[in-house]
């Protein structure tokens, strides 16, 4: 399980240390489950693929085994359209893992998505023109070692 | 019912520092020590033990340093920060059962010198569900996860940047009166401003402490404390709560309410008290927006309206409502909310010193972990 969870982080000093690019250890990538391969599966096809439940159509995230309304384990898999409206943000101003060292600040956004659940994800745009509700669309971004990551951009209306 | 089943009978602190010099386990030993006999028991008198669970001690180190002969419970409650308020519910249900007497509530870490806590916190069990999907994108550490949530409160409530400084600024004036406190220098709302921002909207001074040192309680059943040493503080009421969604703080449906708000209702109604009858209270702190958010679920004051309510001075040792009198863990030292129960139980003995809220008789203690769990007592002296 977990394996970049139980590796030891290089501490404070040491990132504030690394300014070089070649320095920087990779992002961290998923440990992904049964439960979850086929969205991480979905994502290399661009496609954002969300958990519905089979017994009672419930449409869950992130993907899990049980369906926690009927208790079903039968699970479909459907694709999100995209589209999604602004519910929070944070702009990260302090790289806590050396991997997002050059990245920072990046906009991290709660986004709303047209079916019901939420995607955490970076924003590609200015972090000026955040608001709540604002219309997003998702786009699709290498993640490294072969993941392929949600992100979103502002809507064009 | 759990309501005056159990007291506090002893408190005891290491001094908190950036470098202990003194191991995880040592410190531990020291402030159980110190707690057992503030209560005027010995170490072998102990038959209940909660530690913390990921200092990496646990009760059995406590059965060999101190050759306790039976101990007879011992649990952990995995709540994060919520943890040893949520001990106090867990140590007065088993006395109030029986199982045993005199339960130690220990904790001890070198948060400072150990590492940093950000990064291990990610390595813990109630972290799993959203590490898989979120640390990819780089969201890794407390204050990113918690900074939605604040952000989302301004923008729906105008709650400012400010009013959280107002947090700081007051914590601190506090700390500086502690005299175990590790911040000691005075801080001004510009300090505040024009600290730097780590995930907007939370800025350094946004932001708890890494510590090292030790504190611990022990709670006794109450008919096994009326001859102990130190005036017994009686648990009028304690209670946890979990929030919606408390894996993952991005697909809660309302980003604003914590687990605190499903617990408060229990623990006043057990309590058979109001609002107005508490004198103070020691309130979880890991970030300024938690304590506003945590005064609102809390009932102090209505959903949206903790930023006014912090600005209008009511927070102060002068105000109607003094909170986090020892400075909390944001200037005194991050012991993960043990140092709040510590602090409460001064404060109703009358031995808090220069933070000493005039007359305080009943107070309220505070609890906030992982993704949003949340724990209360309120406790009062007789
Ligand atoms: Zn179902």
């Amino acid at each position: 399980m977990a394996t970049w969870a139980m590796a030891v982080w290089p501490s404070w000093p040491a990132i504030e240390a690394m300014n070089t690019h070649a320095e920087l250890p990779a992002k961290p990538v998923p440990d992904v489950t049964p439960e979850s391969a086929p969205y991480w599966e979905g994502l290399r096809q661009h496609k954002l693929l969300l958990q519905a439940c089979a017994g009672c159509g419930q449409i869950r995230h992130y993907p899990r085994a049980v369906c926690a309304t009927c208790y079903s384990i039968a699970v479909t898999w459907i694709e999100a359209n995209g589209a999604g409206t602004i519910q929070s943000w944070t702009v990260a101003h302090h790289p806590f893992h050396p991997g997002f060292k050059i990245e920072v600040p990046y906009a991290l956004l709660l986004v709303d998505l047209a079916e019901g659940v939420r995607v955490n994800a970076p924003l590609r745009g200015d972090p000026a023109g955040l608001q709540l509700g604002r219309a997003v669309r998702l786009i699709f971004e290498n993640g490294g070692q072969g993941f392929v990551l949600p992100a979103f951009e502002y809507s064009a209306e | 019912m759990l309501h005056r089943q159990s007291v506090i009978s002893g408190v005891g602190e290491t001094a908190y520092s950036k470098h202990s010099g003194n191991s995880v386990l040592a410190l531990h030993l020291e402030c159980a020590l110190t707690a057992i006999r503030d209560a005027g028991l010995d170490p072998k008198d102990i038959d209940g033990i909660i530690p913390y669970i990921g200092t990496g001690v646990v009760a059995e180190d406590f059965v060999t340093n101190f050759g306790i002969p039976d101990l007879r419970f011992s649990a952990t409650t995995p709540l994060g920060g919520a943890s040893p308020v949520a001990a106090l519910q867990c140590a007065a249900a088993a006395l109030a059962t029986g199982i045993c007497r005199h339960v130690l509530i220990p904790i001890a870490r070198n948060g400072a010198s150990g590492g940093r806590i950000a990064s291990r916190m990610r390595e813990a069990p109630q972290f799993r569900t959203v590490a898989e999907f979120e640390l990819p994108v780089g969201a890794f550490a407390p204050a990113q996860l918690y900074a939605p949530m604040a952000r989302r409160h301004m923008e729906l409530y105008g709650t400012t940047s400010l009013q959280f400084a107002e947090i700081a600024v007051n914590t601190r004036r506090h700390a500086i009166l502690n005299g175990n406190a590790m911040m000691t220098k005075p801080l001004t709302v510009e300090e505040h401003q024009a600290s730097r921002m780590i995930a907007d909207p939370l800025r350094l001074f946004d932001c708890s402490l890494e510590s090292d040192g030790g504190a611990a309680v022990v709670v006794s059943r109450a008919d096994c404390a009326r001859d102990l040493r130190q005036p017994p503080i009686a648990i009028l009421a304690v209670a946890e709560g979990h929030p919606d969604s408390p894996s993952a703080i991005s697909q809660r449906a309302d980003l604003t309410r914590l687990g605190i708000a499903k617990a408060a209702p229990r623990a006043f109604a057990m309590a058979g008290i109001s609002h107005a009858d508490i004198d103070v209270a020691e309130i979880y702190d890991c970030f300024t927006y938690i304590v506003l958010c945590q005064l609102e679920d809390l009932g102090f004051c209505a959903k949206g309206e903790g930023g006014p309510f912090i600005a209008s001075g009511a927070t102060r040792l002068e105000g109607k409502l003094p909170i986090n009198t020892h400075g909390g863990l944001l200037s005194q030292a991050h012991m993960v909310g043990m140092n709040h129960i510590v602090e409460l139980v001064k404060q109703l003995r009358g031995t808090a010193g220069r933070a000493q809220v005039k007359d305080a008789r009943v107070g309220l203690v505070t609890g906030y972990g992982d993704m949003g769990d949340g724990s209360l007592a309120i406790l009062a002296r007789d």
